[in-house]
């Protein structure tokens, strides 16, 4: 199908804009319901601890008290499930510890609920919890995944020995690459840790649930990725109640970076006692419970060791990773450090062996899960300080090491997919020209010069590079359910023609700042020739779409908006048939462009609008066709997107105090085809702003005694706008070849690339200046750099 | 994020809050911008607030018999925008134009945030380096305390439960000039160190620092080296030398001690140099 009235690449302005700047969203905590109560939850102030008594009397009598349970009311239900199954590496499966509603017998992270309380009030409920009595019983505590494994190690799970969830391999053979590591002229080790980041999302989560007695309906609002899988995961694997009967609306959400995709336990609990005391319930979570109960993201200890021969080709990578899990299974968590990082680790390089060994652990600590690009920026940001820190070490430019080592450009078409030693078949690509783009936008060697010259006055100046890839829209379901998914993973997508022609999409992703709302119209609208507001796009309520699996791994527009074209082509060869019938032409000689089914070759037409109405009031028409004009799809795409791109950070260190100034950003992202230039590029800022916050400014810290100690915006640092330059971003299309649209995803691509660069542009600084230094730990706070100036 | 519930009351007049004050656990609500979130975490429960915010000698700033006169409910913003403070004292501008951001700025005020004494807030170092005077009330009547005797320690000060700030003053030093740097906690924006100096016409110089030690403090040792010496650069180094000197220097995930002390001599540095 081509492009019929060029709304596809157009930056259309934001419909959903309108009601988010004029106060008019509609989140979960807007919504209240007849009869509404409210909860709060006791949670524990310990990280590891027997719960003893719980005394509820002295809350229970206060006013306002509708309900409270704790773990002993629940304990018979089912624990929110894990919907990855990652196997040992010798074939045993994972250790799978229930993941209860409420802590029953002992707490195992700072935060966990130990009971809720339900009041007619908010307030009420917070004062009521307060007056709940729990006796704690303290155990010793274990926060840090690489201690954790160690004999003699606090134990989170009884029957997670070691803490050890898994352990798992990818790759070629250990003894190959090690035999080829053993053949480098030149091995760059770095032993970093990849810190535990905390999503932020800005609207808090939220959850409203209801029972509806006379119909014996469940219906929870939630601020979620994806209402379908929460429908799913709840009813089936954890409440056991009919899914029919469970309506989940994901309403207007503000962010989640991730942190919304998975079930958490209050969506069920919530559910579960808004049947119990025949009230809805609503709680949203404050923001000291967002640090500290949202799943955390990342969390690695990783060596890595890249072998190069003499001309500074690559011809090994061995990685160790320790994984920190966190208490309990989230819903991803186990696929992140394995399928989603293990997977990337060829990167755009032709290194010809690799192994990478993960092992991922409990400890003391809150569940950590996928998070805005999820494995992919761990794999990033290891592959690229690898070859910044050995192009350093070895005295090559960092370039030009890049340029050696590249995969050649393929377009997946004339020529085939990139098969790597880590699973992955790369769909196309050309690596080369995103950097040679970034380095004239750069200004390389003028910058080398100014760089010099500033090292002369006293001044550092760093460029650090990072040249990424990452797998957007995992898939096909028979292969990831190969890998352990739980879950299909493709998505539905349905396009309601109404009788004037007015269009309906109904999607199986859901929105929460990516802005399908006009996206999805745009390729609606375009495909159909017809006008962009005559286009509504509708996500989010169980009820209204047919099923879906949300949005997370930038999957979308490559998955979600693969599934609408399917749709959309059913509903122009259908309308064709009825065009035809009208125009007493064959189907066959008919086209479809600029909104009009045309007789090829003649002047008789007829408009998109009229094929409409004729199928809905089908006095003329065909006579074995159906009335209506109504296609629902589901898309198993083949493969992943695999976008890539280069981003290059320019810094100037104060060298009397350390202190950073990002002082130029630019990213080229390749990201396939592109529907709305300004969101795409609104995306790469926004990942950008969160991957430099990794490099510089957040970071979660806990204590020996697994309290989470900044976990407040007094001490947890987020980037702000001041924090960076203005952003320079570009692109380059090379198209997926394997969907209909010919895109790839542009969702996490700017956390991906940039932490890497930044990091890298730092050590450039710092060796710009003689101190000869392997690794910063992130964030890279001014005193880190300021010591580092001390000793190196 | 929810706060105990409280009482709340409006006095038009300082005596009348002073009235309120007296009975119960009360606190003064003034911008709220340090108090509610104390009440939002619970860290304090105060039974009833007095909200200040309506009296209206508590607004304002002039300048009189030779002094400048801020009174406790003005708030930054305004400060930052008041021209006579341009012309008199630039330091309290620049301080006033760090503190938080335009919400905080529009509602926090300096006598909010001298009575809660944050050992990292932007006003105390500005106040001691101007040698100013603070006004307080209580039912005990009025009485005027040097801001060197002010501060106490961690979040305390010399006033009592019953008393209010009602003005801070300021002599007038014709012909001085002044300078606040601050290096910012990246998170939260407060200072990890501010140093303010005061540079008189006759070239001694009054230095404070917030943000370094529990308490703040003026540098006696770094000030004494610029007694009867000229503003060169050996005097520079050397009270840059001298200064911090035996202080117990804070340590947070942000700063160590040794950092900390490192810093404060940079911005000291900064700070005379911008006046040398
Ligand atoms: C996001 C944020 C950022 C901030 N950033 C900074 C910063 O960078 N630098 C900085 O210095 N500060 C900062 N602050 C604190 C801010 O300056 C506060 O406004 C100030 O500390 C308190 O002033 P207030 O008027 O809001 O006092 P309130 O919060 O109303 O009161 C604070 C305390 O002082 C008492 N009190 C108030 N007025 C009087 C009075 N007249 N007499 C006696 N006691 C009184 C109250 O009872 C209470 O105990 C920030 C605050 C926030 C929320």
């Amino acid at each position: 199908m081509s492009t019929t009235n060029g709304l596809i690449g157009k930056s259309v302005k934001r419909v959903e804009d309108n009601r988010f700047i004029t106060g008019k969203g509609n989140y979960t905590d807007d919504i209240i319901l007849p009869g509404q109560t409210y909860a709060a939850f006791v949670r524990t102030p310990y990280a590891h601890a027997k719960i003893g008594s719980i005394d509820t009397a002295a809350a229970l009598a206060m006013p306002g008290v509708v309900a409270i349970y704790t773990g002993a009311d629940v304990a018979a239900i089912n624990g929110v499930p894990c919907g990855w199954q990652v196997n040992f590496k010798n074939g045993d499966t994972m250790k799978e510890p229930k993941h209860p509603l409420l802590a029953v017998g002992k707490v195992r992270y700072t935060g966990e609920a130990v009971a809720i309380v339900i009041a007619g009030t908010r307030e009420q409920a917070c004062d009521a919890a307060e007056a709940v009595q729990v006796e704690y019983e303290e155990l010793p505590v274990v926060v840090n995944a690489a201690e954790a494994v160690k004999p003699g190690a606090p134990q989170v799970h009884d029957e997670a020995p070691n803490n050890m969830c898994y352990d798992w391999e990818l790759g070629n053979p250990k003894a190959e690459v090690d035999q080829a590591m053993a053949t480098a002229a030149h091995v760059t080790m770095l032993e970093f840790v990849n810190q535990r980041m905390i999503p932020n999302a800005i609207e808090p989560r939220s959850y409203n649930a209801s029972y509806d007695a006379a119909n014996g309906r469940y219906t929870l609002y939630t601020s979620t990725q994806n209402p379908h899988l929460i429908r799913l995961l709840m009813s089936a694997f954890v409440l056991g109640i009919p899914e029919h009967k469970v309506r989940v609306v994901g309403p207007d959400v503000g962010g989640g970076f991730g942190s919304k995709i998975f079930h958490y336990t209050e969506e069920a609990l919530l559910t579960w006692a808004s049947h119990k005391i025949n009230r809805p319930v609503k709680w949203t979570a404050d923001r000291r419970e967002s640090f500290l109960t949202d799943a955390h993201g990342r969390d690695h200890i990783t060596k890595a060791e890249m072998g190069f021969d003499k001309e500074g080709k690559a011809v090994a990578l061995r990685v160790k990773t320790f994984a920190n899990l966190g208490a309990y299974l989230s819903t991803f968590s186990t696929c992140v450090p394995t399928y989603l990082h293990g997977t990337l680790l060829q990167g755009l390089y032709t290194t010809p062996k690799i192994n990478v060994d993960v092992t991922a652990v409990f400890t003391n600590t809150t569940p950590v899960d996928a998070y805005r690009g999820a494995g992919r920026p761990e794999a990033t940001y290891l592959l690229e300080r690898l070859m910044d820190l050995a192009a350093h070490e070895m005295g090559i430019d960092p370039a030009a090491l890049r340029f050696k080592n590249f995969i050649p450009p393929f377009d997946g078409v004339n020529q085939p997919g990139y098969q790597t030693q880590v699973a992955l078949q790369y769909d196309s690509g050309n690596y080369e020209g995103v950097l040679k783009k970034g380095l004239e936008m750069l200004g390389y060697e003028d910058f080398r010069k100014r760089q010099k010259e500033a090292a002369q006055n006293g001044k550092l100046l760093g460029v650090g590079f990072s040249t990424y890839i990452e797998a957007c829209g995992i898939a096909p379901s028979a292969v990831v359910g190969a890998l352990g998914a739980r879950a299909g993973l493709y998505e539905v997508g349905q396009v309601r023609v109404q009788p004037t022609g007015k269009v309906s999409v109904f999607t199986g992703t859901h929105s929460h700042g990516q802005g399908h709302e006009t996206t999805f119209a745009q390729v609606v609208a375009d495909k159909l020739g017809i006008a962009f507001e005559d286009v509504e796009v509708i996500h989010g309520d169980s009820d209204s779409v047919a099923f879906g699996m949300g949005t997370c791994g930038s999957r979308s527009i490559a998955v979600g908006g693969s599934a609408i074209m399917k749709s959309v082509e059913k509903i122009i060869e259908k309308g064709k048939k009825i065009a035809a019938h009208k125009l007493e032409a064959n189907a066959e000689d008919l086209e479809f462009a600029g909104g009009r089914f045309t007789v090829k070759g003649t002047n008789k037409s007829v408009s998109f609008a009229d094929v409409a109405l004729t199928a809905y009031v089908p006095h003329v028409y065909p006579k074995d066709l159906e009335p209506g004009l109504d296609f629902s799809s589901f898309y198993d795409p083949a493969n992943f997107t695999y976008p890539f791109g280069c981003h290059i950070a320019v810094v100037e260190v104060d060298k009397e105090t350390g202190t950073l100034a990002l002082r130029r950003f630019i990213a080229v992202d390749d990201v396939g085809n592109v529907i709305n230039p300004m969101i795409v590029e609104g995306q790469i800022h926004g990942g950008v702003v969160q991957g430099v916050g990794q490099a510089l400014f957040e970071g979660a810290e806990y204590d020996e005694n697994g309290q989470l100690t900044n976990g407040t915006y007094m001490d947890y640092c987020m980037p702000r706008a001041d924090n960076l330059p203005m952003i320079e971003t570009a692109g380059q299309v090379t198209p997926c070849p394997h969907n209909p649209l010919g895109v790839k995803g542009a969702g996490e691509a700017g956390t991906i690339g940039s932490t890497p660069a930044v990091v890298n542009a730092v050590i450039d600084a710092l060796w710009s200046g003689g101190h000869i230094v392997k690794d910063l730990r992130m964030p890279i706070t001014s005193e880190k750099v300021w010591r580092a100036m001390q000793t190196a | 994020m929810i706060p105990t519930a409280f009482d709340y009351t409006k006095p038009a007049t300082v005596e009348e809050a002073i009235a309120a004050l007296s009975d119960g656990d009360s606190k003064l609500l003034a911008g709220g911008y340090s108090l509610i979130p104390a009440m939002k975490m619970r860290l304090t429960q105060p039974s009833k607030l007095v909200d200040i915010s309506g009296i209206p000698s508590l607004k304002g700033i002039k300048e009189e018999d030779g002094e400048i006169v801020i009174n406790a409910g003005t708030t930054h913003y305004e400060i930052l925008t008041n021209d006579l403070i341009k012309n008199r004292l630039p330091f309290f501008t620049q301080a006033a134009g760090i503190i938080g951001d335009v919400q905080v700025r529009n509602r926090g005020t300096i006598g909010g945030s001298l009575a809660h004494a944050d050992p990292a807030a932007d006003w105390p170092a500005p106040v001691l380096a101007a040698e100013a005077i603070i006004d307080v009330k209580g039912t005990g009547g009025g009485r005027s305390i040097p801001a060197t005797d002010f501060f106490t320690g961690l979040f305390s000060t010399q006033l009592l439960p019953d008393e209010i700030i009602v003005a801070i003053r300021i002599p007038v030093q014709e012909g001085a000039r002044s300078v606040y740097l601050s290096f910012e906690q990246p998170a939260s924006r407060f200072a990890i160190v501010g140093c303010a100096v005061l540079r008189k016409a006759d070239g001694r110089v009054n230095i404070a620092f917030t943000g370094v030690s529990e308490a703040p403090f003026r540098d006696r040792g770094a000030e004494a080296v610029f007694d009867g010496k000229s503003w060169d650069t050996a005097t520079i180094d050397t009270a840059v030398d001298a200064a911090i000197g035996e202080v117990d220097v804070l340590s947070d995930h942000f700063a160590s001690s040794e950092y900390r002390r490192h810093l404060a001599k940079v911005y000291l540095k900064r700070a005379l140099q911008a006046l040398a």
